[in-house]
Parts: C-alpha cells; sequence; structure tokens
C-alpha cells in the first residue's frame, strides 16, 4: 500500500518538499544543539523543562484522540465513525512519534537515550510513559495497517484485530495519565500537585484531539475529494465542544481550590499566568487569549446548527484547539516552574533555535501524517 | 526479496543499539576530559571504600546560622566549587552545589513579616540528603541513587539529562550542564572528575573524601558554623547539637525528610 505514497499530484509532491525543507532547517539547529548543548534554549536552572516537552504534553493528547472515534465505532456500534477512523489511527501514529521526538529533543545526553531500556526503573514515571507511548504507538500502526489492508481486499478484518482495538481504547487513556502522573507527583510544585491534573488532560485532549482532526480532514477534502460522510465531523464537532466545557470546568474546579484555600505556594502559579507575579507576566495575554479563544469556541460549537456549517465548524475548531494549544503547549509547563520552590522569579521564553528545532521535528510529524493520509484516503478512493 | 528485508532490519536495529549504547562521540558530549576521568567511566553505584573511611548509618549535617557570616560563606562557597569543578558560568544556567541566600527564601513557611533581619540574613542552601528524596523517585535510569548512609549521589555517566530530577526537588538544590563546563573551568582539581554538557550534577555530601577518612570539605572551612556526622550515632556531634539546640528544616511538610538541619 505504500506504494501510494509515491504516486502524487504536484501539490503533493510541492508539500513535500516544504516539509523536507523545514526538516533540514530543524536538522540544522538541532545540530547546533548537538554542538553547544541545551544552553541554546531558553531554559535555565528554574526552568529547566520549556517548549519541548509542552509539545511533547499537548501532542499526548492530540494523540489520544483516536479512541473518541473508536469507543464510538466499536463500542456503541455507530458506523458512521468508520470512515474517518483510519485517520485517526494513523494521525495518533504520527503524533506520538512527534511526542518521542520532543522528548530526544530534550534529553541532554540523547547519545545515552537507550540507558532508560538497560537500567530500567519502575518507581520512574518516565519508565511507563516510554513504556505506554512506544505501545500506543505499536497498537496503533498495527490496527490502523491491518484494518486499512483488509478494506483494500474488501475482506472483514481478522478476528484477532479487535483485541488489540479494544486494547487501544484504555491505552490511549493510559498515554495521557501517566503523562499528567509525570508532573502531579512533584513535591514544591504547586501548580501540579493536584489530583485534578489527569483528567484535566484528559478532557482538554479529547477537545484539541477531535478538533485536529475535523481539521485535517477538511484539508484532506479540499486536496483529494475525500467525503467523510454526511455529518460525521458535526458528530465529533459535538465531541469536542463538550470536552472543552469539562476542560474549563476542572480549570474552574482547580481555581476554586487554590484560591478558598489561600495557600500561597499554590497560588502563586495560577497569578503569574492569569495576572503577573512581582511584575513578571510574559504569559499573561496568551493564557488570556487562551481562555477566551476556549469560551467563544464553545459559544460557537455548542450550537447544533453551527456545527452543521462547515466554516463555522472549522473556526470553532480553530479556536478551541489554539486555545488548548497555548494552555498546555505554554502555561502548563513553564507556569508550573515559575515561581519556583524558593520563590524566586525567572521567567522563560523559548529560543529562536530552540523553536528551529521544534519547528523540524514538527515537519517530520506531518510528513508521517501526509504520507500515511495519502495511502488512507488513497485505498479508500481505490475501493469506491 | 524476504531475506533482504529482514538483513535491512537486522542492520538497522543493530545501527540503532550501537549509537545507543557507544561511548560519547566528540559530536555529542564535548571530548578532551582529565586524567581522573577514566575512573569515573566505571559505575559510580559501586563506591570505593578504603581502610580509613568514614561511615555512619546515616549522614546529616548541622549549620548554625548564628556562626554563618559573609567571609566564612564565601570561603565554603569557593572550596566546594573549586575542589569540585564547579564552574562559575553567568547568567541563568549556572551551576551551584552549595550558594548563600535569604533566610526567607530557604525558609518560605517559617519566617513572618515582623522578623525582618532573620529573613534578611543569608545562609547556605545545598542538596538536602533527603531520607525520602523525590529525585531518587523520578530518575529514569538511576543515574541519581541512595547510598545505604543516606547520601544521594549521581552517576554522571549515566545521566541522560532528561531533568526529571530538577523538576523533583523542591529545594533546587540540582544543576543542568547546559554547555560545556570545562570552558567555564579556571584551575581544575585532578583529583575530582570535571563533567561534560548535558548532564545534572550537586553536592554529594563529599562522599569521596569520606571514602580517604576526610570530612567534607564545606565543614573543615566552617569556622565551627557546619557539623557533619551520624544520625544513628547518639554521641556524634550532630546529634548532640540537635539535643540542645532548636533546629528547622526546609520545607519538612513536603515529606522528604531533610538530613541537612539549621539551627535558630
Amino acid at each position: 500500500m505504500l506504494e501510494k505514497a509515491i504516486n502524487g499530484s504536484k501539490v503533493y509532491w510541492g508539500w513535500i518538499a516544504f516539509l523536507l525543507l523545514l526538516m533540514s532547517i530543524g536538522a540544522a539547529c538541532y545540530w547546533q544543539q548537538l554542538s553547544h548543548g541545551l544552553t541554546i534554549t531558553g531554559m535555565s536552572r528554574d526552568v529547566t523543562w520549556g517548549f519541548y516537552i509542552a509539545q511533547f504534553t499537548f501532542l499526548v493528547g492530540v494523540a489520544a484522540s483516536a479512541v473518541m472515534l473508536v469507543i464510538p465505532k466499536y463500542l456503541h456500534n455507530y458506523h458512521k465513525f468508520g470512515k474517518i477512523l483510519i485517520l485517526g489511527e494513523f494521525n495518533a501514529v504520527a503524533m506520538v512519534i512527534l511526542c518521542l521526538l520532543f522528548i530526544v529533543a530534550d534529553l541532554g545526553s540523547p547519545q545515552r537515550l537507550m540507558n532508560v531500556l538497560i537500567h530500567p526503573t519502575p518507581n520512574s514515571v518516565l519508565f511507563w510513559d516510554m513504556v505506554v507511548l512506544n505501545g500506543y504507538l505499536l497498537i496503533n500502526i498495527l490496527v490502523g495497517w491491518v484494518t486499512l489492508e483488509s478494506e483494500r481486499k474488501q475482506i472483514a478484518p481478522p478476528k484477532w484485530i479487535k483485541f488489540f482495538i479494544y486494547l487501544s481504547i484504555p491505552w490511549a487513556v493510559s498515554i495521557h495519565t501517566v503523562t499528567a502522573f509525570l508532573y502531579c507527583g512533584l513535591p514544591g510544585r504547586g501548580y501540579w500537585l493536584t489530583a485534578v491534573l489527569a483528567a484535566r488532560f484528559l478532557a482538554s485532549a479529547f477537545a484539541a484531539g477531535p478538533a485536529f482532526l475535523i481539521l485535517v480532514t477538511y484539508i484532506a477534502k479540499i486536496f483529494t475529494g475525500f467525503d467523510p460522510g454526511k455529518g460525521v465531523l458535526a458528530t465529533l464537532g459535538k465531541t469536542v465542544v463538550y470536552a472543552m466545557c469539562v476542560n474549563l470546568f476542572l480549570l474552574l474546579c482547580e481555581v476554586f481550590t487554590v484560591f478558598y484555600s489561600q495557600i500561597p505556594s499554590h497560588m502563586a502559579h495560577l497569578q503569574y499566568l492569569f495576572v503577573g507575579y512581582h511584575g513578571h507576566g510574559v504569559l499573561v495575554p496568551w493564557m488570556w487569549s487562551a481562555m477566551i479563544m476556549a469560551v467563544v469556541g464553545i459559544l460557537i460549537l455548542i450550537v447544533p446548527k453551527n456545527r452543521e456549517q462547515d466554516n463555522l465548524l472549522i473556526i470553532g475548531c480553530l479556536l478551541i484547539f489554539i486555545g488548548a494549544w497555548i494552555d498546555k503547549g505554554l502555561g502548563m509547563i513553564g507556569g508550573g516552574f515559575v515561581p519556583n520552590p524558593l520563590h524566586e522569579i525567572t521567567e522563560y521564553v523559548p529560543s529562536q533555535l530552540e523553536l528551529g528545532v521544534s519547528l523540524g521535528i514538527y515537519a517530520t510529524g506531518f510528513l508521517v501524517l501526509t504520507i500515511l493520509y495519502k495511502v488512507a484516503i488513497g485505498v479508500k478512493q481505490e475501493i469506491e | 526479496m524476504k531475506t533482504q528485508r529482514r538483513n535491512f532490519l537486522k542492520i538497522a536495529a543493530m545501527a540503532v543499539l550501537g549509537w545507543g549504547v557507544r561511548p560519547a562521540s566528540e559530536i555529542l558530549a564535548s571530548g578532551g576530559g582529565t586524567a581522573s576521568e577514566g575512573l569515573l567511566f566505571a559505575s559510580r553505584h559501586k563506591v570505593h571504600v578504603g581502610p580509613n573511611a568514614l561511615t555512619a548509618s546515616r549522614w546529616a549535617m548541622v549549620i548554625d546560622t548564628a556562626k554563618l557570616n559573609e567571609k566564612v560563606m564565601e570561603d565554603i562557597v569557593h572550596t566546594c566549587h573549586s575542589i569540585h569543578n564547579v564552574p562559575t558560568i553567568p547568567g541563568n544556567q549556572n551551576i551551584k552545589w552549595i550558594w548563600e541566600t535569604h533566610m526567607d527564601h530557604l525558609f518560605l513557611e517559617d519566617l513572618h513579616e515582623y522578623q525582618p533581619e532573620a529573613g534578611a540574613k543569608s545562609a547556605l542552601a545545598l542538596c538536602n540528603h533527603c531520607d525520602n528524596p523525590p529525585c531518587v523517585r523520578v530518575c529514569p535510569t538511576k543515574a541519581t541513587f541512595q547510598r545505604e548512609d543516606g547520601i544521594v549521589m549521581m552517576d554522571f555517566h549515566r545521566c541522560i539529562g532528561c531533568r526529571y530530577c530538577m523538576a523533583g526537588c523542591p529545594y533546587g538544590s540540582r544543576s543542568f550542564n547546559f554547555m560545556d563546563p570545562r570552558k567555564h573551568l579556571e584551575t581544575t582539581n585532578p583529583d575530582f572528575p570535571t563533567r561534560t554538557k548535558g548532564v545534572v550534577e550537586k553536592c554529594e555530601f563529599c562522599a569521596e573524601r569520606l571514602a580517604e577518612g576526610k570530612m567534607p570539605a564545606c565543614v573543615e572551612v566552617s569556622e565551627g558554623a557546619l557539623a557533619f556526622g551520624d544520625l544513628g550515632d547518639p554521641e556524634s556531634e550532630v546529634r548532640k547539637l540537635l539535643a540542645e539546640r532548636f533546629s528547622i528544616r526546609r520545607s519538612p511538610t513536603l515529606g522528604t525528610k531533610p538530613c541537612v538541619y539549621y539551627l535558630v
């Protein structure tokens, strides 16, 4: 089936060339990082995780979104999702690859990466995150490829694949839960030290992930004429808006707990993010933009009629996706480190080289996504 | 076709593995190094203990804040950093094993606004060698590990530089080598390894000196402000000080059980 990826239009090859260009820019920036160390980033002794880890945290959520198609299709027999299910699974593959690349980019000594396998350490959540991420990658490659192949041959998928499809449901939940556990078990980091963090992560994932899927499906529709079927994207939009409502609700739970208890070490981070703290507040405009986007996105998509209209659905999904990205891809990780446990304030802004590396990684992920979608949609159109 | 694919996969797998376990190359880790570096290529998990080594069931430090003054603290920081090859790096990507900071940063929840002098006073911060260390709990490779005598150690050669321990430490006691530290060393102590970029480091209660029967360097130059000894021995100096004087620890509510005590 892979041969479908090498038969494309000029637009397709232009896009691939563009991605390769971005990847080489990223590679050049990463070369700088390899030779000079993480000093090329904006990170510091106080803010030790930055843009890379934040992107990984956000993208785990986008990857987990496949489950929002698998559950309706396989647990509720909602067959309308069958047509875009493969897109969800291949999206998960590309996103998990992005997550892994971002983790590797963040390592100070990437040449020792295998130490995680040579000295497995079950008491570290990072070990389990490696297990669940790689597991989810393999499950989605397997399920996606096997079901697509049988679809191409127009036969029923083999029975044994059902096991992996059902397994993928709790596994999707696990990738984001374990990622949240990376943060929420740390003493002295008030912003993350909350049991609701995993739930918040899942809620924002089930909003941002399907929103992304809707957007890329529209893009695929424009370039290939792929038709997901009537009302499918509108129904998926319902998932997006409900999940975002839950996400905002959980954030409000957090705000209440923190500010009614008045514990300074827990209040400081939210103050830093939303109103500034002791004169520091680079993220304040970002966080308010995220909030406004989330609320406007919800107001648009909560109306059933709006979800039926392509333009409004696209705008709503865009707002919710970008809002969730700011919240997790900028605020969640950076904000957790400021102020530090000694109450000192060191702000963090990603450096240009850091953004260059990230750009290259994103391009790599989109290359994988493009190729997988090319194959999947090619097969779909072939059998029609 | 089949065999070709299998061979390809085999070679690819070997290549990936080889890349993972081969020693640091010139690009990935800065080259050079000192004479004693070779010793440290062996895992630090097996510490060599000489015949004169000082031993304890639980090492701890007691800092008498009343005896600390600018000069003593400067001497301590300078001595520690010079014998351990800790570079002086300007900016916020710096390395600190032991440093001077205000009491109100050290004891956020213990001081109040009606004791302005106490808050403005300085004291020393260092790794607390916690009984229940979060950094050891989170490390994915056991590069950070705890010895039976309580000392929390770093294996510089096993650290992958994920900096999870730095997120886990609630005392800001760990530093990461964002850049090649050797470029920022004016003089090098050949008896202690220098580090490479991309690894975390911190105070180790001078485990290398204890093994030779010597007290930690900071204690030696502290003019009596720092005491070091065995918490398990009721006759030890640290136990006597803790029995006689009122002491506090940093963020005790976090349950990390720090083993650096401050007399106030």
